[in-house]
């Protein structure tokens, strides 16, 4: 995902002369392309996220696009208070991408996870909350984001995530999720970089008779309200799915809705991750295998859950 | 926008009468509203003079213009006196000052965002200013205008770590257009500000972080009205003043005493102290 933000971002910066780039000390030559195109409007702001992100917000608030970029809980958790106060409050177009959302870095230990940014970020007026699927979602995204005018945090993976769609995504719209397979029983929302896993899940359901659906919900605030009523119409059982804390995520923002609308909570079910530090060495893999987030797995927990109706069987 | 700044010597006796009157608007304004942060209003008032009517290029008519110099009231709870120099300039009416801290109004206790003309960023929580002016400038130098930028920050403010990321970020981006006003009233809201964190020598701190420092009596009004007016200084640098005041200036009374970072005046104290700012 990294690669095509930086690939992308290279060409917005050559379409539109307010678009910049602040980078946390990270990405060793990934934007080279961008700093050689545009050498005035890239920044290393250094280890520094606070100042870049009230940086980014001045920029903003005179008329430039800032995109701000580092490691997920340090251009969140660490100028949480700017992104609130600076960016939100004053309600300008900053650009916030994180990369290794979740347990991308699961390796580097819980000060590099980020299981709970979605929580934070949404909870904070004016703020778009995405979490691109794949690499062309992140590509459609940052062109829809540089299109408006609000604050928006992106959470990506990392790179060499597989990669779904099979091009540009023309028809991407910030707050309208996208059906990436459909089925009648059983509807997966997937966020950000857990959509392979959703997929395989769905697969794995459908060989045991269970039609799916699997959607990337690439917009957690604001929420696709009409895929959501749907889902909850037509299908017995609605499964969020997100490398994020069950508190406060795409499972938590769902069940409010849930409750806030009337629909039958009952069917939702919330697959993320536990209440707790994940203290092992390892890499991600190992990561959601022990907390139960591979696709394999998440099939196994809906399956259990759902009544297989014998007319769908053939 | 106004004729350049640096074309005119300041006129000391002109921004002196000016203080006092924005002096004797702010207890006023304390007085009906028993808010808080009347000494960190009334120290900074000189500076406020100096650059509202001497050192920035505005024309209170026109706040958006985008060529305009920027400045950013990083003590947002000095908001009382940046309401009374906002009004007094011409920003928005006089008479509004009335309804400061009143339900329903503008002139909240720190500064909004994107509702009072002339009010650059809101603030209120510390150490968010100068990176904001940082971003701001940043956008000017891209864009081609050649518009300054001035933060005033209070000497508690220094506390913060986002204060000395900015000073590196400033420096090292060599933001010679951007200056920084030190409000150091020796006092943060509950000790002197030497004794709560290791602050001095805070000149050779900014000077350390890059900056062309200087120390500066913060109330020589005209003195601060030609070093704001100097920016960019030719250092190639950016510019921080170290503006040694005395919390409560004004009225002998309130001066150097931390009772008046939350105490209100009475309404005789308000005229004794307008007696001594010479308003009557």
């Amino acid at each position: 995902m990294r690669n095509a933000f930086a690939d992308e971002l290279t060409k917005l910066g050559q379409e539109d002369p307010r678009v910049v780039m602040l980078s946390g000390d990270i990405g060793n030559k990934l934007f080279d392309k961008f700093k050689d195109a545009q050498p005035d409007r890239f920044f290393n702001c250094g280890v520094a996220e606070q100042n870049m992100m009230g940086v980014a917000a001045g920029m903003a608030m005179n008329g430039m696009r800032p995109v701000a970029y580092t490691i997920t809980p340090f251009i969140t958790t660490r100028c949480l208070e700017q992104i609130r106060t600076d960016a939100a409050y004053h309600e300008v177009p900053v650009t916030i991408v994180a990369v290794g959302a979740g347990l991308s870095y699961a390796g580097l230990g819980p000060t590099h996870h980020a299981c709970e940014d979605i929580s934070f970020l949404r909870s904070i007026p004016n703020m778009v909350v995405m979490a691109p699927g794949d690499a062309w979602e992140v590509r459609a995204a940052l062109r829809a984001i540089l299109r408006q005018d609000r604050p928006v945090y992106m959470r990506m993976g990392k790179k060499g995530e597989p990669v779904i769609h099979s091009g540009p995504i023309e028809d991407f719209e910030i707050g309208k999720a996208i059906t990436i397979e459909d089925g009648s029983d059983v509807c997966l929302l997937s966020t950000g970089n857990m959509l392979p896993e959703a997929l395989e899940a769905g697969r794995l359901l459908g060989e045991q008779g269970i039609s799916t659906r699997v959607v990337s919900f690439h917009t957690v605030k604001p929420l696709d309200e009409a895929c959501l009523a749907d889902a909850f119409q037509r299908f017995q059982r609605v499964v969020t799915i997100e490398e994020h804390s069950v508190i406060g995520g795409l499972g938590a923002a769902v069940a409010e809705w849930a409750v806030d609308t009337g629909v039958d909570a009952r069917k939702l079910m919330r697959i993320g991750t536990p209440d707790k530090f994940f203290k092992k060495s390892g890499e991600q893999e190992f990561a959601r295998e022990c907390l139960g987030l591979t696709g394999h797995q998440i099939a196994e927990r809906v399956c259990a859950t759902v009544e297989q109706r014998t007319s769908a069987v053939s | 926008m106004e004729a350049m700044a640096l074309d005119r010597s300041p006129d000391g006796e002109a921004l002196r009468a000016q203080a006092a009157r924005i002096r004797g608007r702010v207890v006023e304004m304390c007085h009906a509203s028993k808010s808080a942060h009347l000494g960190s209003s009334l120290s900074c008032v000189d500076v406020l003079t100096a650059a509202y009517w001497h050192a920035l290029r505005i024309d209170p008519k026109r706040p958006d213009d985008p060529k305009r110099d920027r400045f950013i009231l990083s003590k947002g709870h000095a908001a009382m006196a940046i309401y009374a120099t906002l009004a007094m300039r011409g920003y928005f009416p006089e008479e509004e000052l009335a309804t400061y801290n009143q339900d329903d109004g503008r002139l909240a206790e720190h500064p909004p965002a994107n509702l009072l003309p002339g009010v650059e960023a809101a603030t209120g929580s510390l150490g968010h200013g100068l990176p904001i002016g940082l971003g701001s400038a940043l956008a000017g130098r891209i864009k081609g205008q050649d518009y300054r930028v001035f933060a005033l920050l209070s000497d508690g403010e220094n506390n913060e770590g986002s204060v000395w990321e900015a000073a590196m970020f400033g420096a090292g981006q060599k933001l010679e257009n951007v200056c920084v006003i030190v409000d150091y009233n020796k006092w943060q809201a509950t000790g002197r500000s030497n004794e709560t964190l290791a602050l001095a020598p805070l000149r050779d701190k900014w000077a350390a972080f890059g900056w062309d420092a200087h120390e500066v009596d913060g109330h020589d009004v005209a003195k601060l009205a030609e070093l704001m007016a100097n920016v960019p200084n030719g250092s190639g640098k950016p510019v921080a003043l170290i503006a040694h005041t005395v919390k409560g200036k004004g009225v002998s009374f309130m001066e150097d005493d931390n009772n008046w970072h939350y105490r209100a005046p009475t309404a005789e104290e308000v005229t004794e102290a307008h007696r001594e700012l010479g308003l009557i």
